[in-house]
């Protein structure tokens, strides 16, 4: 008697036949291959994109940071520890004359300077004349700025000029105006040739410039700036003290990568006698800031688009769950014709699995024009990262691959008997 | 000498219960090469079991089985399988085409495990849809052929791998009497060509085109002598 199965060669699917075989089943059902691979779409799609626009805005951020976070340093002058000045009065500031011109010499300052904020009895006036608009208001912020600091605040001005070291060395009264008090008090750009004064509680200012903004040092909504020793000569000394409004400040801009080294000589070179009555601050170390930022963006961003992906493979794997009992009396044809359970097994993970392939590289074209795009409204640069951008398909991949193993091994194990009564 | 096609040695099929139901029992039969036997017997007699097991799609519970000489009670899975898709084919009342494939993928299917090469499958799916009468409609789809034209279909993808076994499970069960004769008169010609054909019926008139007859009743074979073959 022969041996059992002499003579057959066992059944056999290659690889090309079951790729062909997926494909003919994707594509002879297209509807259903569509929304069996919009799960793996939307996941891959949404972590391309989700990432891609953590990396574009991080880009962003540093950006930002490079440009002014990075070069601003600031010094707070914390006031005499015994203090010296007569009751009533308030110490000289820590700052000297020539503050500015000692700053400047440091390597790194492109400018810098003192200023604060001029402390005025409650209800002072301020009021253009009444040639002008005899105007009152009581909400200004009156500013008193060196020259260095008005070049470190980086003002843009709409009209005029700025405070000179002249007007200041010789404690002129002048002023320059941010836009919103100039609209307040009725000074339009177009008077400035005429020079229109300001009343501080009577006492008269020019106005040389209007500004519209500063990079550096916030004034408030509405702000008058004058010369540093002009406000010495009407108001006295600043008030001392860390946290106190009407502190005296010291603004510096520096150069990029400067500003930790300026920050840590500045002290010591504008009052060498006394430098711990000087409180620096430095920029926080911009790189560590971003990483931060970064970081917490990405993990956050991350988590949300694995989710997206979870989400499309239960899709996948629901719907070729959905497939294969739809397809049972298929299975029952193949068996009958001599294909193994393996060679089920093998046609509905392929078919899966082209799906999620299919889905991914949809997907990541998807996500990279939603980057793409989204950067080039804003202006900014994509920033597009190929370390998970390039593998995004193979993740579809995976997904179906996945997805798939377990309705492939359910439809492996479906008898040939079993299978036909559903044909 | 050659061995039978079928030799069936008290083959029996219980499917368990309760109550446990003996849908075969005890069955002898051998059948030789190029015989054309009809298997009748009324609704749950047990033909279908029977066809099931000559087809290798269900394994008996007592007894064996040899398909040309080889006794595939014993044999693995993989064996069967082979057994299924070289030496037997198979055409069902229903058809079971794939609704989605052409009438030439449908054929196609059964070539897809055999091992040869694409252009060689391709010749043969052609040539045995040209031998059904089906040459001018190979990339119909089933859902537009005629009941008479998705049973040649099913049948050219039966003998395709060309088995030396064709079973049948009602063939003209879903056709009109026109085209039943006419897949009957096709089936006739295969088996004058050397084929051995089994066919499941109950159809007295589809029974009287085998050389033999076969009853079963209650699971219990027995065979008619002297039947006509038309």
């Amino acid at each position: 008697m022969p041996r059992p199965g002499a003579g057959l060669p066992p059944p056999r699917l290659s690889v090309r036949d079951a790729a062909a075989e997926a494909v003919a089943g994707i594509v002879q059902r297209p509807g259903r291959s569509g929304l069996t691979m919009l799960g793996t779409v939307l996941g891959v799609g949404a972590f391309v994109a989700v990432l891609g626009l953590t990396a574009t805005g991080a880009g962003q951020i540093s950006r930002q940071f490079s440009v002014l976070e990075d070069t601003t340093v600031t010094v707070a002058d914390n006031g005499p520890a015994n203090d010296v000045a007569p009751p009533g009065t308030y110490p000289t500031p820590g700052f000297a004359a020539d503050a500015d011109a000692i700053a400047d010499h440091i390597h790194g300052v492109v400018a810098a300077g003192v200023w604060w904020p001029v402390a005025l009895p409650q209800g002072t006036n301020f009021s253009a004349s009444e040639a002008l608009s005899g105007v009152t208001s009581q909400t200004v912020n009156l500013l008193a700025a060196s020259p260095g600091a008005v070049k470190a605040m980086v003002l843009t001005m709409v009209a005029g000029a700025r405070l000179s070291a002249y007007e200041n060395d010789t404690a002129q009264h002048v002023a320059m105006l941010n836009t919103t008090t100039a609209a307040t008090l009725g000074i339009s750009a177009a008077r400035l040739p005429s020079h229109p004064a300001v009343f501080v509680d009577g006492i008269a200012y020019t106005v040389v410039g209007i500004y519209s903004s500063a990079q550096r040092v916030v004034s408030g909504d509405s702000g008058m700036l004058i010369p540093e020793k002009t406000a010495l000569a009407e108001y006295g000394n600043p008030e001392p003290g860390i946290g106190s409004y009407e502190e005296a400040q010291m603004v510096i801009a520096t150069k990029t990568g400067a500003a930790e080294e300026v920050a840590r000589e500045i002290a010591a070179a504008e009052l060498p006698t006394d430098p711990k009555r000087l409180v620096v601050t430095p920029p926080q170390n911009p790189l560590k800031l971003q990483g931060e930022v970064n970081g917490d963006l990405a993990g956050l961003f991350l988590i949300l688009a694995l989710i997206s992906l979870l989400i499309g493979a239960v899709g996948i794997g629901n719907t070729t769950l959905v497939a294969v009992l739809e397809r049972t009396g298929e299975i029952g044809v193949r068996r009958s014709v001599g294909a193994r359970p393996r060679h089920i097994a093998a046609q509905f993970l392929a078919e899966s699995t082209a799906l999620g392939t299919l889905g991914g590289l949809i997907g990541t074209c998807i996500g990279v024009a939603i980057v793409v795009i989204f950067a080039a409204t804003k202006n900014w640069t994509a920033v597009l990262n190929p370390a998970y951008t390039l593998p995004a398909p193979l993740i579809g991949t995976v997904v179906g691959l996945l997805a798939g193993a377990y309705p492939a091994l359910r439809a492996a194990r479906t008898s040939p008997l079993e299978a036909l009564r559903y044909a | 000498m050659t061995a039978p096609v079928i030799e069936l040695r008290g083959l029996a099929r219980t499917y368990p219960g309760p109550p446990a139901v003996h849908a075969l029992r005890l069955a002898d039969l051998v059948i030789e090469l190029n015989d054309y036997v009809a298997v009748t017997g009324p609704s749950g007699s047990g033909k279908s079991t029977l066809l099931h097991l000559l087809g290798l799609l269900d394994s008996p519970t007592a007894g064996s089985y040899l398909l040309d000489g080889l006794d595939t009670s014993k044999l693995p899975d993989r064996d069967r399988s082979a057994l299924r898709g070289r030496r037997i084919g198979i055409v069902f009342q229903a058809f079971h085409l794939l609704s989605y494939r052409t009438a030439l993928e449908n054929v196609l299917v059964a070539e897809l495990y055999n091992q040869t090469s694409r252009g060689t499958r391709l010749r043969a799916a052609i040539d045995a849809l040209i031998a059904v009468g089906l040459g001018q409609r190979l990339d119909a789809l089933p859902t537009t052929l005629s009941g008479g034209e998705c049973q040649r279909v099913a049948i050219a993808r039966a003998l395709v791998n060309r088995p030396s076994l064709l079973l049948c499970d009602e063939p003209t069960g879903n056709l009109d009497s026109r085209n039943a004769a006419s897949l009957m008169a096709l089936l006739d010609q295969l088996n004058s060509g050397g084929l051995t054909i089994v066919i499941i019926t109950h159809d007295p008139a589809v029974a009287a085109h085998a050389g033999r007859t076969v009853a079963i009743s209650d699971g219990i074979l027995s065979e008619r002598t002297g039947a006509p073959h038309a």
